[in-house]
């Protein structure tokens, strides 16, 4: 083996050619890097290396009291600040036995599902760029852009939003929302409609996504996938349904579920989700408008934040996965430790088996397929 | 059937201390029995505890200096039996191992902890039972220094390969000791 | 830049540096090195509703050595530091860097072991974008004002130093 001090890699005196993707390489979004062996365009094995986004995020969180810690979430997942914020929220919640009141908790589910769908445009649209269709880019991000109108009118943050506090949110709904959403709504399935107009039959598509990747679901199990990459592998679970937490138990939503696992079934879901969100908001609208104009949006939350000792793990699905906070107090103004269970972590240290005997250009469309978000993923 | 009395029934002797907080139930089991205890849970009929959703390390150093000073003062009920019995014996091992499992069937999630030493700091790796801990194992020996036997490619994970502190233990001061990385382009 | 036309066939009058640099700040290639929450800003920023294309950055390049203006939107780790400086080296004269986001000014909230604290110790930075993460406008902003400095810029005049400062070297 002779090692290559530019890349930092062994090159291999077999016929296997090593070559560095990363961590500037364009489809990599940034700061994900693979070292891939290749036999012809063929990728015999390849291995992700993570760690160029670690922001020591777990050691702040011990040195940071519980309510400084809400903005340190908004910079994990940043596709989806919210559900991050909301995740954290709730698990501090869970270990101080807060009950939120209802309307705070109907806040929280629209706000939540609006999230997911900016989230699932950015990845749609970033799956379209990367393998090499330009425009449903444009038209979701348009779209995406009146949603962020929305957290803006909540609290002046368009994406790092700081949302809510430890036992409920400090402020109703904005009042533009009420005049907003029924055209919001259209315009949302209207991007849909188009991008699936786009996208689902389009010949090209199809070629670069049915049956690329594909992955069964007791892999999918064993390397502890959630979220959508494991509901495209077939398995119906989403923690909405399973552990219901807030009003989910009383909506009327599907769980989208795939066949494959590949990249195709990974997008479709995604479309899907959109759609049974939008319908959640809904409903979750209706209730909230039934709540009398002064009902209660904060628990009875001391003003420092002294949980009795004790751990506890919560978690809740966000549009990736399974994000869990496990916390233990040592009954100061501090957490003791805080542990992070990013979703795609768990999804993304599979990539070496997912892409193993796939072309290169196959690499991409997977990567972009699993929705890695690096500061989540190095925390 | 509690799921306390299950898991009693599936472990038996294995279970050192169990607690219960806020509904999250958490067992303590010997450090050598790690890979049986798992297997057993998760091949177990009434439990089926098949799918592990974390496993991560935590540094204690802090914990028993801070209760040293101030001995209990609230009720007994939340943090259990072990810390009673620690006033009188040495000081328990300062690092722990916490393994989240979760029953897909069920919907139960599990706490499994195991206590390691500083001066022994050889774990038993998991990667046989689920694949799902390979990161979390290389990210438990980066940040903690935790050497899990058998593991098939231990190394950092989140920092670079020449660091050479542990960053997440409590001694380790949150804004480093100055490190750099420098690559070397001879 | 003086213009002046004439009636009938017209002619152009200018320095060669305000020709050089009114060339230069037409088209700045940006080279997008997003790497945390500020790229999704940027990708915003870039995209159709800010459309940073009409100030020239039409065309986003992924090669380091085909860009002019490296827009560093994001954290920047210990771990990373290398990368960014063989991205700097990489880039062709001329080169300007914008920082985006309070992570790459000075590293923000994040004071920790492995982050760098600031870019700016490491690569030479023109134009600092304040906020964690700054709105699209913001970095268009930085943009205008990187332009505004590419205006005033002494291409020749530097050459002609370096020339001199060559010349007195050899003797």
């Amino acid at each position: 083996m002779d090692y290559d001090p530019v890349c930092q890699i062994d090159r291999d005196p077999d016929d296997l050619v090593t070559i560095n993707i990363g961590p500037t390489h364009p489809a990599m979004h940034g700061t994900l890097r693979v070292i891939a062996k290749t036999d012809g365009e063929t990728i015999v094995s390849a291995e992700p290396e993570i760690g160029y986004l670690h922001r020591g995020v777990e050691k702040l969180g011990e040195n940071f009291t519980y309510h400084q810690f809400i903005p340190l979430t908004d910079r994990m997942n940043y596709c989806s600040a919210i559900a991050s914020n909301v995740a954290y929220e709730m698990a501090v919640e869970k270990l101080m036995g807060i009950k939120v009141p209802p309307k705070a908790q109907l806040v929280r589910t629209i706000m939540m599902e609006l999230a997911r769908i900016a989230d699932h445009q950015v990845l749609v649209g970033i799956l379209g760029v990367d393998l090499g269709a330009l425009t449903p880019f444009f038209y979701l991000i348009i779209q995406r852009e009146e949603i962020y109108d929305i957290f803006e009118w909540y609290n002046g943050a368009r994406l790092t939003n700081t949302f809510g506090r430890i036992g409920g949110v400090n402020a109703d709904l904005p009042d533009k929302f009420h005049e907003k959403w029924p055209t919001l709504r259209d315009t949302i399935r209207k991007a849909n409609e188009e991008t699936d107009a786009l996208l689902t039959k389009n010949r090209i598509w199809l070629d670069r996504s049915v049956g690329v990747n594909a992955f069964s679901a007791e892999d999918a199990l064993n390397w502890g996938f959630t979220g959508p990459c494991l509901r495209a592998c077939g398995v119906k679970r989403d923690l909405r349904r399973d552990e219901p937490y807030m009003f989910y138990d009383q909506f009327d939503f599907k769980i989208p579920v795939g066949k494959h696992g590949d990249v195709f079934d990974r997008y479709m879901i995604r479309m899907e989700e959109m759609e049974e969100s939008v319908k959640i908001i809904d409903q979750a609208y209706a209730m909230y408008q039934e709540m009398p104009e002064d009902a209660p949006l904060m628990a009875k939350v001391p003003k420092i934040i002294k949980p009795p000792e004790g751990e506890c793990y919560h978690a809740i699905e966000t549009p990736n996965g399974e994000l869990g906070f496990w916390i233990r107090s040592d009954g100061s103004d501090k957490p003791y430790r805080i542990k992070i269970r990013p979703p795609c972590y768990m999804v993304y240290q599979a990539f070496g088996e997912l892409v193993k005997g796939d072309m290169i250009s196959d690499t991409i469309a997977c990567l972009s397929s699993l929705n890695i978000i690096a500061g989540e993923l190095d925390r | 059937m509690s799921l306390k009395e299950r898991v009693q029934r599936c472990l038996g002797d294995d279970v050192i201390a169990i607690t219960e907080y806020r509904g999250d139930l958490g067992i303590e089991v010997p450090k050598g029995n790690i890979v049986s205890v798992l297997t057993r849970l998760k091949e177990d009929e009434t439990l089926g505890f098949d799918f592990l959703t974390d496993l991560f390390g935590v540094d204690n150093l802090d914990y028993y200096a801070k209760k040293k000073k101030k001995p209990k003062k609230k009720a007994a009920g939340e943090e259990e039996l072990v810390e009673e019995e620690e006033d009188k014996g040495p000081p328990p091992p300062r690092f722990e191992v916490v393994y989240l499992l979760q029953a897909l069937k069920t919907n139960e999630r599990l706490q499994v902890k195991i206590r390691v030493p500083e001066d022994d700091m050889e774990v038993d790796t998991i990667t046989t039972i689920w694949k799902a801990a390979d990161w979390p194992e290389r990210e438990a020996f980066d940040m903690f220094g935790f050497k899990f036997r058998g593991h098939h490619n231990l190394r950092r994970l989140l920092m670079w390969d020449e660091f050479e502190d542990h960053p997440l233990r409590k001694d380790y001061p949150l804004e480093g000791k100055g490190e750099e990385r420098h690559l070397s382009y001879d | 830049m003086g213009f002046q036309a004439y009636q009938g066939e017209g002619w152009l009058l200018t320095k060669a540096e305000q020709l050089i640099n009114w060339g230069r700040s037409r088209s700045p290639w940006p080279f997008p090195y997003g790497t945390a929450c500020c790229g999704i800003e940027l990708m915003a920023a870039l995209a159709s509703s800010y459309d940073m294309a009409r100030f020239g950055a039409e065309r986003v390049g992924f090669s380091p050595r085909q860009c002019d203006v490296l827009i560093e939107a994001g954290t920047i780790t210990k771990k990373m530091v290398p990368v960014l400086k063989t991205i700097y080296a990489q880039m062709a004269e001329p080169k300007w860097v914008i920082a985006v986001g309070a992570c790459a000014c000075t590293g923000g909230v994040f004071r920790t072991y492995s982050t760098q604290q600031g870019i700016g110790s490491i690569i030479p930075v023109d134009v600092f974008v304040p906020g964690c993460p700054p709105r699209p406008e913001g970095i268009l902003y930085a943009l205008l004002k990187l332009l505004d400095k590419i205006q005033e810029d002494h291409p020749l005049y530097k050459k002609r130093q370096e020339v001199a400062e060559a010349l007195e070297a050899g003797k």
